[in-house]
């Protein structure tokens, strides 16, 4: 079984599983049945300042969206930071940390923009024995109205300076959470580095609105007859949290910059997806709120047998895998030539691809009397629209025509070169190619 | 093919081979992996699920099926195993309709339950298959453990013996290992050999000697392991069978259920096998149920079981007797055989039906005929051999919560041993709860 121990900006855990900041990190009851099932570490759920905690509605937090068989796909929450004490918090995270050395503990932090205020929490923090901070500059929900979480991320200049604060009161590892609202994510990760941030974590949830009351005529989750926006997270962020950790990753300025993924981890496969384009370890919540901890078990065995079967030892080594080949359209291969194939002993005659490709594409399947669908290469430009909508995994696969062939389609011959837009004799600005 | 389904007397030959061989095929086929993400999809990963409560190795039935559905079997096949080493098997055999689907909360919610025996077999199918032995055994604690009986119990406890560092001797008194497994089960529900199969892939962690031909009471005793040994542990089953206490039981062609499903497992060419044009089956379990159906897939015309209680009573599953009518048996409750009709073989059988009163069953005074070549004796099977110096319960060893005779360094477990159902994953439970008390006791 592959070794999944893991270092983060220094700081270690058993596996790169940490729960993200939420309700499943919220106290000290669930954090100690959290790492009784396995999970690395924790980032506790966002700290205020001193004070009054604050309030949390009394009425429904969430919405949510179903894919078929109910099954959750993506979830929205009008929850506020913790409404507890920072006191309680602090005593809670020292006694857990002390019981649990091996596991990484962060806190979450969200104070008002002010230098006082962080130049204040910050030791308390230090003396819990955590292992470093989280920067909340992303719930874009309830706190933003007040000036802080996504408020501040969404504006690199607040970023950089109390990242500065930070960096400067206080000697722990600092983690920048950003908010995925906001048009390019790579600003706020620079400012994060600017201000000497040790690394990002992203994304925090979406600004969403699930669903809508038709009686009431109000938003959903609805308290008394009115509803506001909240964060959307789980299954279906997963994309959209991807790109954004791949914008990062793939930016020079900020390549080296250690990320924390998290956006709709639900599986070992989501989490060793999140590594491969740069994330250094995932951090997880709607997978937990919606099945529990134990999923972290499946998340281990998986993930380890997948580095198993591909002599990987150390998870630091899937890390930014997939990077080099991510890339600008532009420099995709136009030569490279595939054509939908079916295979006729999995296609169970549905009609789905033929509807797909004959109403919204290409015209390129053809339908027998007797329900064959067969691809016709004259027509298929590979889009993999098809392959999107068929019912049955692997049924339609896309197969690259060898170099040399004539694409019937096009009646030209498969080059064996790359050749892209930036040479394409069709593009006003192409280099001519040598 | 000389015979038909209508030739008279006990012949072999009614039918052509590939019908036979048709009629012998997996009762459920196995799951493609497209089906078994589908079914793997339908599972809602409970919280402290009831399925896995109701497994009697505690298999951790949701883990398994979100590894399955996360596309690693291999590891779903692990879950399985480090429960339940014969997970194979089981996930074949288990009346899951009794077991964990009957209390998955969708058979509760829609009378749906997801698939899990279909599910185990595909994890466990997908790691056997590629001939990977999941596990590796620890250092040696230098004890020798025997074991007496190679069926699941046996086995189950010689593995996890032999995985904690033990070395395991198996006593079989048959030529070939396995118990019931090889011998028992039903052939549409363990095909391809996948018992010897599976019996090789165990052996494989290495530590464990098999001897075959080898009786307790016969060629070993009690006495003789306790002294070469440092525990023993007994999983011989129950090798005799319950007498019918009916006139004419002696008569030709009237059979124990059991040999006949032996004989039938071990047939190399099932057209060779002589079967009744009419048969009456007698009993109301699972053997009942395997010699019917089997009976009538061999080419019987008429089968039928005669059970002496009423539908409720019967100890096969709804499910089990719903495949028996769906094969074309007949099954009659209330009806108790009087006497078995004929000179010398048997033609047919005296029914009386019966009813009960003050709790008691009795003859209600009607009885009636039915005409059979051919009867199988299905009313359960008895404790043989136990040595004598351990205390017997209700006809079996007695044993306390860790298996434990009342013989100190004597374990036994499985269908000989007092406690639990007479089921293939009940034994595996027990010889494999056994080999951890054992393995305690050895280490303390
Ligand atoms: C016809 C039939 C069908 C069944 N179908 C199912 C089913 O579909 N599903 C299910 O869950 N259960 C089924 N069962 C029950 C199941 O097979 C048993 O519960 C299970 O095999 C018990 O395991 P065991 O190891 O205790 O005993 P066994 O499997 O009986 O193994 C005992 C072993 O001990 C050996 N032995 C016996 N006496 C001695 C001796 N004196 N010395 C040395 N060795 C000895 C035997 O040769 C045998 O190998 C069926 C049983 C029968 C009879
Ligand atoms: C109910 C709820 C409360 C949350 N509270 C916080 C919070 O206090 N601080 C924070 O940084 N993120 C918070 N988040 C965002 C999560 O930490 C995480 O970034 C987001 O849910 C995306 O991950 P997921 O798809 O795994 O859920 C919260 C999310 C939910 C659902
Ligand atoms: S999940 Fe628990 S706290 Fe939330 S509404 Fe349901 S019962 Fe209440
Ligand atoms: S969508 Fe898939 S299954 Fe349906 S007809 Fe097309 S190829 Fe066949
Ligand atoms: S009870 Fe059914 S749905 Fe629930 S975990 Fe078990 S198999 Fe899955």
């Amino acid at each position: 079984m592959a070794n999944l121990a893991s270092e983060f900006i220094g700081i270690k855990s058993p596996n790169p599983f940490w729960l993200a900041s939420a309700p499943p990190t919220d106290k000290e009851y669930n954090v100690r049945r959290a790492f009784e099932a396995g999970w690395g570490g924790v980032v506790w759920k966002t700290l205020g300042e001193e004070g009054p905690p604050v309030v949390n509605v009394n009425g429904p937090r969430y919405g949510a969206i179903w894919g078929a068989d109910r099954r959750l796909l993506g979830l929205n929450n009008i929850e506020l930071i913790t409404d507890r004490p920072l006191e309680v918090n602090l005593r809670e995270i020292k006694a857990v940390k002390k019981d649990y050395p091996d596991r990484a503990i962060i806190v979450s932090l969200m104070v008002p923009c002010e230098e006082e205020a962080w130049k204040k929490i910050l030791p308390l923090v230090e003396e819990t024995g955590a292992d470093g901070v989280e920067l909340n500059f992303g719930c874009p929900h309830g706190m933003s109205e007040r000036g802080m979480g996504a408020a501040v991320g969404q504006v690199p200049e607040y970023i950089e300076m109390v990242t500065r604060w930070v960096k400067q009161y206080s000697k722990l590892p600092c983690i920048v959470k950003l908010t995925p609202n906001i048009t390019d994510v790579r600003k706020p990760a620079e400012a994060a580095m600017r201000g000497g941030a040790d690394a990002v974590s992203l994304i925090n949830t979406i600004n969403s609105i699930t669903s809508v009351d038709l009686d009431l005529f109000a938003p959903e989750p609805t308290i008394d007859g009115k509803g506001a926006h909240g964060g959307y997270c789980g299954p279906a962020v997963k994309p959209i949290a991807l790109n954004m950790v791949a914008e990062i990753a793939r930016n020079p300025e900020t390549a080296n910059l250690p990320i924390s993924g998290i956006g709709g981890v639900t599986t070992w496969k989501d989490a060793a997806e999140f590594m491969a384009l740069g994330a250094g370890n995932v951090q997880v919540c709607t997978a937990a709120m919606t099945y529990g901890f134990k999923i972290v078990q499946e998340m281990i065995s998986g993930l380890s047998d997948w580095m198993d079967q591909k002599g990987v030892t150390s998870v630091s080594e899937i890390v930014g895998r997939a990077v080099p080949n991510t890339t600008d359209w532009k420099d995709l291969n136009l030569n490279y030539i595939a054509k939908a194939k079916i295979d006729q002993d999995l296609c169970i005659s549905c009609g789905r691809c033929f509807a797909a490709c004959e109403d919204t594409s290409h015209q390129a399947i053809n339908m027998s009397d007797d329900r064959v669908f067969s691809v016709n290469d004259d027509e298929c430009v590979a889009c993999n629209l098809c392959v999107n909508v068929c019912p049955i995994q692997d049924c339609i696969t896309m197969e690259q025509m060898p170099a040399g062939a004539i694409d019937p389609r096009t009646g030209e011959k498969v080059s064996d070169k790359h050749g892209d837009w930036t040479t394409h004799p069709n593009n006003p600005m192409a280099t001519a190619a040598e | 093919m000389p015979n038909s389904i209508a030739t008279n007397g006990v012949v072999a030959e009614r039918l052509d081979k590939q019908t036979l061989a048709d009629n012998f095929t997996d009762l459920h086929p196995p799951l493609d992996d497209h089906e078994a993400l589908v079914a793997a999809d339908r599972c809602y990963f409970c919280h402290d699920a009831p399925c896995m409560t109701a497994c009697p190795t505690d298999i951790d039935i949701p883990l398994f099926i979100r590894q399955i559905a996360t596309g690693t079997p291999d590891a779903s096949a692990k879950t399985i195993f480090s429960q339940n080493i014969l997970g194979g098997m089981c996930a074949r055999v288990c009346p899951t309709e009794t077991l964990c689907e009957e209390v998955c909360v969708r058979e509760t919610a829609e009378g749906k339950p997801v698939e899990i025996g279909r599910l185990q077999r595909y994890a466990t199918d997908t790691l056997m298959g590629k001939g990977i032995h999941p596990f590796v055994r620890a250092k040696s604690t230098g004890k020798k453990v025997a074991v007496v009986g190679a069926g699941p119990a046996g086995l189950s406890c010689a593995h996890r013996l032999a995985m904690l560092g033990n070395n395991v001797v198996i006593y079989d008194a048959r030529a070939k290992a396995g118990g019931l497994n090889e011998f028992g089960i039903a052939s549409y529900k363990s095909v391809d050999g996948f018992a010897q199969n599976e019996l090789n892939w165990l052996l494989s962690i290495g530590g464990i000697e098999l001897k075959t031909g080898q009786s307790l009471g016969v060629d070993i005793t009690l006495d003789g392991l306790s002294n070469d040994y440092h525990a023993v542990f007994l999983g011989m089953g129950l090798a005799g069978v319950n007498a019918l206490r009916a006139d004419g039981e002696d008569k030709d062609n009237v059979l124990d259920a059991v040999s006949f499903i032996a004989d039938l497992r071990q047939a190399s060419d099932l057209s060779k096998l002589s079967i009744g044009r009419r048969v009456v089956v007698i009993g109301g379990g699972m053997t009942a149920v395997d010699a019917a159906v089997q009976a009538k897939l061999l080419g019987a015309e008429e089968v039928t079981i005669a059970y002496r209680r009423g539908k409720d009573r019967m100890s096969a599953s709804v499910y089990e007797q719903d495949l028996a009518t769906s094969k074309g048996v007949r099954i009659l409750y209330n009806v108790q055989p009087e006497r078995i009709l004929g000179n010398g073989a048997a033609v047919g059988v005296e029914f009386a039906y019966t009813q009960t009163k003050d709790g008691k069953l009795v003859s209600t005074g009607e009885t009636f005929e039915l005409r059979a070549d051919q009867v199988f004796k299905a009313i359960g099977q008895t404790l043989t051999g136990a040595p004598d110096a351990l205390t017997i319960e209700h006809g079996k060893i007695a044993v306390d919560e860790f298996g434990r005779t009342s013989q100190s360094g004597v374990w036994a477990g499985g269908d000989c041993a007092n406690g639990g159902e007479d089921l293939t994953v009940t034994a595996v439970a027990e010889g494999r709860d056994a080999a951890m008390d054992i393995h305690a006791s050895l280490t303390a």
